[in-house]
């Protein structure tokens, strides 16, 4: 579904992906861990092309996203991202956060676009906050209304940045369940996070990135407890007996 | 003796028309520039935040650049003499050049209202931009339904601030035959050869504008905040 091929990225003279080559299979999930500036978000901030790379392809759904001729814009429509800062929109309430996106792009009616986002309010249990402004909502409920938002366009992936890192201890919990429950329908995801636990029990597959490489890629169990590669190991050995 | 005064520069031959001619012509100006300036300031301010990935933008932002540059480096009354005198000369004689001066000191403000404008704009997060093109909107897009409304949100006060300086700017007019409020004051001076007394209700209620203007303007931050 997702293919990147020696994927580099510079700021100016920092060179933050030192060539990256990665596949994503449908009904994946690609958990990403590493150390801060490591360069895992923006791996997954190039998925969506929210940043250019310097070099390098990406194709999704056998289509050449880095080329200059294909139209991004159609091409986000089917990834959904959830962004740290939950980046709802605040002069609109959550309903129509929900609806903005499906009703001016895919040209849904807002009865039906009401109505599918009604269902996921239900969903996440916030039905009886679809009128209310974000400004009202806890951190772990813009999170959730985020992801919605996100799936409301139903798209063929999501992109997760760190989904938990700005929210209270106690708020963790459930946007990690709604993730976890998203993962248990299917849904295709690459997700970049601190949680390893979370990473263990979700993860098809877990990426460990540091200073633009990934450095070690295995299923969960051969990740976290026969690491290969040194650096993967003092990672872990500060992360989990932390 | 004071009534006496009064009479002879309010009521006498019923001079406060004279006056509410020129309140009218003020507030026209003010409000009409006020309007320019904001329409003008928009389309300046989006030029000089737009990302500059084509040739046109570049020029047009190169243009608005120097627009911005002029209008702030030299004095209002010297543009509104080069506008009436020079510029739009050919419409003197509409609506006693009223429409020359709106449209002076609203290429004006435009250019100070562009940079009130870029500042709310660019006070937005941008995370707000991200967020809209993830979502599959265009840069145009994500600007016009999620960034602009909030970052003229965030400029309103200090707009607003621009309206009643401009209530107050707008008084040069009479350099080139407007009657706007303080015209009007010296207007009636030349036929009462009173000088102090016509300035002075002038004066009074520039002062009753500027004072209910800046209520509204607080009753409307106090709302705002509510919206939060």
């Amino acid at each position: 579904m997702i293919d990147v091929k020696n994927l580099k990225i510079s700021f100016g003279s920092l060179e933050v992906l030192k060539g990256i080559d990665e596949h994503v299979s449908k009904g994946e999930k690609v958990v990403i861990v590493g150390p801060s500036g490591s360069g895992k978000s923006t791996f997954l901030r190039c998925i969506n092309l929210l940043e250019t790379p310097t070099q390098g392809e990406i194709w999704f759904d056998g289509q050449l996203i880095t080329d200059k001729k294909c139209d991004i814009n159609k091409v986000r429509q089917k990834m959904g991202m959830v962004f740290q800062s939950f980046n709802l929109f605040p002069h609109l309430t959550v309903l129509r956060n929900i609806t903005f996106a499906p009703m001016k792009l895919l040209g849904v009616s807002k009865a039906e676009a009401e109505e599918r986002a009604d269902a996921l309010l239900a969903r996440i249990g916030l039905l009886d906050k679809r009128l209310e402004y974000p400004a009202r909502l806890s951190g772990g409920q813009k999170q959730r209304v985020a992801i919605v938002r996100a799936l409301a366009m139903q798209p063929k992936v999501m992109l997760f940045d760190e989904p938990t890192s700005a929210l209270d201890p106690e708020m963790v919990k459930e946007v990690l369940d709604l993730i976890k429950q998203l993962a248990e329908e299917d849904m295709t995801m690459v997700i970049v996070t601190h949680e390893m636990g979370f990473a263990k029990e979700i993860a098809t597959r877990v990426l460990f990135m540091d200073e633009g490489k990934v450095l070690e890629k295995n299923n969960p169990k051969e990740f976290f407890e026969n690491p290969a590669h040194p650096r993967l190991k003092e990672f872990l050995s500060k992360v989990l007996n932390a | 003796m004071l009534a006496d005064t009064f009479y002879r520069i309010f009521l006498e031959e019923e001079r406060y028309k004279i006056y509410l001619m020129g309140l009218g012509n003020t507030l026209c100006i003010a409000v009409g520039a006020c309007i320019l300036g904001f329409l003008l300031g928009s389309v300046v301010a989006l030029l000089r935040i737009a990302p500059k990935n084509n040739i046109v933008i570049k020029i047009f932002d190169y243009i608005a650049n120097l627009y911005v540059t002029v209008i702030r480096g030299t004095p209002v009354v010297l543009q509104l003499l080069i506008m009436y005198f020079v510029v739009l000369q050919f419409m003197n004689n509409i609506w006693e050049g009223v429409l020359v001066a709106i449209i002076t000191f609203g290429l004006n403000s435009g250019a100070y209202m562009s940079e009130i404008l870029r500042a709310g704009i660019e006070a937005v997060d941008k995370g707000q931009m991200e967020a809209g093109r993830s979502l599959g909107f265009t840069w145009g897009q994500t600007m016009r339904k999620i960034v602009l409304p909030q970052g003229i949100k965030n400029a309103l006060p200090t707009i607003f601030n621009e309206f009643i300086m401009l209530i107050k700017e707008t008084s040069v007019a009479g350099y080139v035959a407007i009657v706007d409020l303080t015209k009007a004051a010296r207007n009636v001076t030349s036929r009462t050869f009173e000088v102090f007394g016509p300035l002075l209700i002038v004066a009074i209620i520039y002062l009753i504008l500027v004072l209910g203007l800046q209520q509204i303007q607080k009753i409307m931050e106090r709302r705002m905040k509510q919206g939060d």
